[in-house]
C-alpha cells in the first residue's frame, strides 16, 4: 500500500512538474538520515542552476530496492553495499556526507562530555554485563567522577535504522562477545533495555530516565541538550564528538574506489578520530548514463558549494581528499 | 436477482454499476490476501507456517524469524485494553441513553465521536510525551505498591516502571477503542423499545433494575458486536502503540516490560528490512494479522446479525 501511494506521489509530482516547465528533474529515494541535507542542497542547486532534484526519504532499504528496480535516478543508503552485491545489481556507489553515532547519558550531576567510556565498557553496558554506574570498569575510566550506585537503564532504537547498524557495527568490531552474541544490523536482538522509536524516542527516554544511556545520531545529540560521552578511540585517546573528530575519522577511513568506497568508519586509527562514524552513500544504476551524469553534476556542485549548508545542519562534509577520490571514481566510470 | 431482470435498460445498467462497485471490494480483499501470501511464501517455505507461529525467535541478524512474541504482545495489549475499555464504554452508553438529562446527551455524544476521530499518531505522541511519564512516575509505582505485593497477580507488576511497556500501550489502546464500544452500545441500548422499559417502570422497577434486567439483556448481542469491532481496531492499531511499546521481541510475565505487537513490528521494521527473508517474514506477520482480524470480524458480524434478527422479529 505504502509503495503504491509512493509511486502515485512520485508520478503525480513528476507529472505536475513536467507540466509546469520542461526542465531537468532528478528523482532520488532512500535513507532518511541525510534527507534534510539533500533537500537543502536541492533547494540551493535549484536556485543556482534551475535544475530540480526530488528526494524521497523512504529509508535505506527502500532506496536500495528502488534503484535495483530502476524506478529512481539514484538511491541512497546509510550503510555501505558490498562490491559483490553492487556488481550483481550493476550499481555504482559513492559517499555523500559523514554521519556518526554518539552515546548519550543521563547520570545526575554528570555534565555533557564529562563521562569517559571505551569500547569494552560500552559493549558490556549494552550486553547487560555492567549493571551499575559505579562498576569498577567505569570507575577505572573516570577516576575523578562521582558515580552513583544505581542500575543502568539501556535505551536503544525500536525501529530498524542506519544509526543502529553503525552502532552495532562498532560494537561488533571492537567486542568479540557482542559479535558472537548479538551481531550487527539495522535491527538486532537486544540483550537488555527498552526501545524508543526514532532518535527523538531514544533522546526523550534518556532525558526523562535518570541513570540511563542511549545512542543517537550526532546531529541529534548536538541539537538537543543531552549529555554525550567521550569515547576512547583506537589510537587510545579520549575524543569528543564534533566536526573535527568526524572529519578525522573520514580521513583515516579505508575508502577504496576499487571497492566502491564500501567501508564503515568505525574504530578508525586516526589520532583524533571519533570511533563511531560512517558515510551515507549514493547508489547509481550503471546502465542509466544520462541520469548518472545529472546526478553526479548535482553532487559535484554540492561538494563545491554545500559544505556550509551541511555544517549548519550538523552534517559532516567529506574531507577534500575524499571528494577528489570520488571525482576520480566518477571519471573512471565515465559519468563525470 | 434484480440484475438478471432486464426490464429497463437504465435500471439494468444502474444495477450493473453498483454490482461492479461491490465486486471491487471482493477483488481488493482477495488481491491483498494473494499478495500477502505470495510475498510471505519465502518465509513460510523456510520456517513453516506453524513453526513460524510458535517460534519466539526474532533475530534479523541471523535471519531467524518467528511470530510468537508479536502475537503474544498483540494478544496481551488487546485483552487488557478491552478489560479497561468495556466497563467504561458501557457506563458511558448507559449514562447517555438512560440517565443523562437531554441537554447533556448531545455534547457527550459529540465528544465520543470526536475521540474516535483523533488520528492515532496524535495518541502516540501524547502517549510518549505525556502518558508514559505519568505512568512511570505515578501509576505504575502505585500499582507495584498495592497489587504488586499480592502473591500470584503481583508477578504481572514486577520490574522497573519505565512507562514504555505493555501496560501503557494497553491504556492508550483502551482510550482509543472506548468511543467505538460506547457508540455501538449506545445505539443498541436505544433500540430497546420504550414500551418494554415503561412496562418495567410501571410494575415498580427502579432505574438500576430496568437497565440491568431489561436494557442490557435486550441489547446484549449488539454490545458484543461492538466489543468485537473494537477488538478488531485494537488488533490493528499501530502508531499509537508503536511509540510506547518498545518493540522488544520477548515474552515476559510482567506488564511493565517492553514487548512487540504485529503492527508495531511492521511499522518499525518494514522500511529498513534489508534481506529478502526479513521482508518476507514481515509479510508473513501481516498475513497472520490479516487472518486474525478476519476471524475477529467474522465473530463480530455473527453477533451483530443475530442481534438484528432478534430486533426485527
Amino acid at each position: 500500500m505504502k509503495k503504491i501511494i509512493l509511486i502515485l506521489a512520485i508520478a503525480t509530482l513528476a507529472a505536475l512538474s513536467s507540466h509546469a516547465m520542461a526542465e531537468e528533474i532528478l528523482n532520488g529515494a532512500g535513507a532518511s538520515f541525510p534527507a534534510p541535507v539533500y533537500q537543502a542542497w536541492a533547494y540551493e542547486y535549484n536556485k543556482a542552476t534551475g535544475a530540480r532534484l526530488n528526494y524521497q526519504s523512504i529509508g535505506s532499504g527502500g532506496g536500495v530496492r528502488q534503484i535495483v528496480s530502476r524506478t529512481v535516478d539514484f538511491g541512497a543508503s546509510d550503510d555501505p553495499i558490498k562490491p559483490e552485491q553492487l556488481k550483481k545489481d550493476n550499481l555504482l556507489q559513492f559517499p555523500a556526507v559523514i554521519g556518526g553515532v554518539v552515546p548519550i547519558v543521563n547520570v545526575p550531576g554528570m555534565k555533557a562530555g564529562e563521562l569517559k567510556l571505551d569500547a569494552e565498557a560500552l559493549c558490556k553496558i549494552f550486553l547487560g554485563e555492567i549493571k551499575y554506574w559505579d562498576d569498577a570498569k567505569i570507575k577505572g575510566l573516570n577516576t575523578q567522577a562521582k558515580l552513583p550506585h544505581n542500575e543502568i537503564t539501556v535505551v536503544h532504537r525500536s525501529d530498524g535504522s542506519g544509526t543502529t547498524a553503525l552502532f552495532t557495527n562498532y560494537l561488533s568490531a571492537t567486542c568479540p562477545v557482542w559479535k558472537s552474541k548479538v551481531g550487527e544490523g539495522k535491527a538486532v536482538k537486544w540483550p537488555v533495555g527498552i526501545g524508543g522509536k526514532g532518535n527523538e524516542g531514544v533522546a526523550n527516554y534518556v532525558k526523562r530516565t535518570p541513570h540511563s544511556i542511549g545512542y543517537v545520531e550526532f546531529a541529534y545529540a548536538k541539537q538537543s541538550k543531552l549529555a554525550h560521552t567521550q569515547l576512547k578511540n583506537k589510537a587510545g585517546n579520549f575524543v569528543e564528538p564534533g566536526f573535527d573528530s568526524f572529519e578525522d575519522a573520514a580521513a583515516a577511513g579505508d575508502f577504496d574506489p576499487k571497492k566502491d568506497f564500501s567501508t564503515w568508519l568505525t574504530n578508525t586509527p586516526g589520532k583524533n578520530s571519533w570511533p563511531i562514524a560512517g558515510a551515507t552513500f549514493i547508489l547509481l544504476a550503471k546502465d542509466k548514463k544520462d541520469a548518472n551524469i545529472k546526478t553526479v553534476k548535482f553532487f559535484d556542485w554540492a561538494f563545491k558549494n554545500g559544505d556550509t549548508t551541511a555544517k549548519s545542519l550538523t552534517y559532516v562534509p567529506l574531507p577534500t581528499t575524499l571528494k577528489d577520490k570520488v571525482r576520480a571514481y566518477w571519471k573512471t566510470n565515465g559519468v563525470y | 436477482m434484480p440484475i438478471l431482470k432486464r426490464k429497463n435498460p437504465v435500471d439494468f445498467s444502474f444495477s450493473l454499476v453498483t454490482a461492479l462497485a461491490a465486486l471491487t471490494i471482493l477483488f481488493l480483499v482477495g488481491g491483498i490476501f494473494i499478495v500477502l501470501l505470495r510475498e510471505s511464501s519465502l518465509a513460510i517455505g523456510k520456517f513453516g507456517l506453524f513453526d513460524f507461529l510458535l517460534s519466539t525467535e526474532w533475530n534479523p541478524v541471523n535471519n531467524e524469524f518467528g511470530a510468537a512474541t508479536a502475537v503474544y504482545g498483540t494478544f496481551v495489549t488487546t485483552c487488557i485494553a478491552l478489560i479497561i475499555a468495556i466497563p467504561v464504554a458501557i457506563g458511558i452508553a448507559v449514562f447517555v441513553t438512560e440517565i443523562a438529562p437531554d441537554f447533556l446527551k448531545g455534547p457527550i455524544g459529540i465528544a465520543i465521536e470526536l475521540l474516535a476521530a483523533i488520528p492515532s499518531i496524535i495518541y502516540g505522541m501524547w502517549g510518549l510525551f505525556t502518558l508514559a511519564p505519568l505512568m512511570a512516575r505515578y501509576v505504575e509505582p502505585a500499582l507495584q505498591k498495592s497489587v504488586g505485593k499480592l502473591p500470584v497477580v503481583g508477578a504481572l507488576f514486577q520490574g522497573t516502571p519505565m512507562g514504555i511497556d505493555l501496560f501503557t500501550a494497553s491504556v492508550i489502546l483502551s482510550i482509543m477503542i472506548i468511543p467505538f464500544t460506547a457508540s455501538i452500545s449506545r445505539d443498541s441500548f436505544n433500540l430497546t423499545p420504550g414500551i418494554v422499559k415503561e412496562s418495567a417502570y410501571a410494575v415498580g422497577a427502579t432505574k438500576w433494575e430496568v437497565i440491568k434486567d431489561v436494557v442490557l439483556p435486550y441489547s446484549k448481542l449488539g454490545v458484543f458486536g461492538g466489543i468485537a469491532l473494537s477488538l478488531g481496531r485494537a488488533l490493528g492499531e499501530t502508531m499509537a502503540v508503536a511509540f510506547v511499546l518498545g518493540n522488544n521481541h520477548q515474552i515476559t510475565s510482567s506488564l511493565f516490560d517492553a514487548a512487540a505487537t504485529i503492527t508495531v513490528t511492521l511499522a518499525n521494521e518494514f522500511t529498513e528490512a534489508d534481506t529478502d527473508m526479513y521482508l518476507s517474514s514481515l509479510f508473513n506477520l501481516a498475513l497472520v494479522l490479516f487472518a486474525l482480524s478476519f476471524v475477529v470480524l467474522a465473530i463480530a458480524k455473527f453477533f451483530l446479525l443475530k442481534a438484528e434478527r432478534r430486533y426485527s422479529r
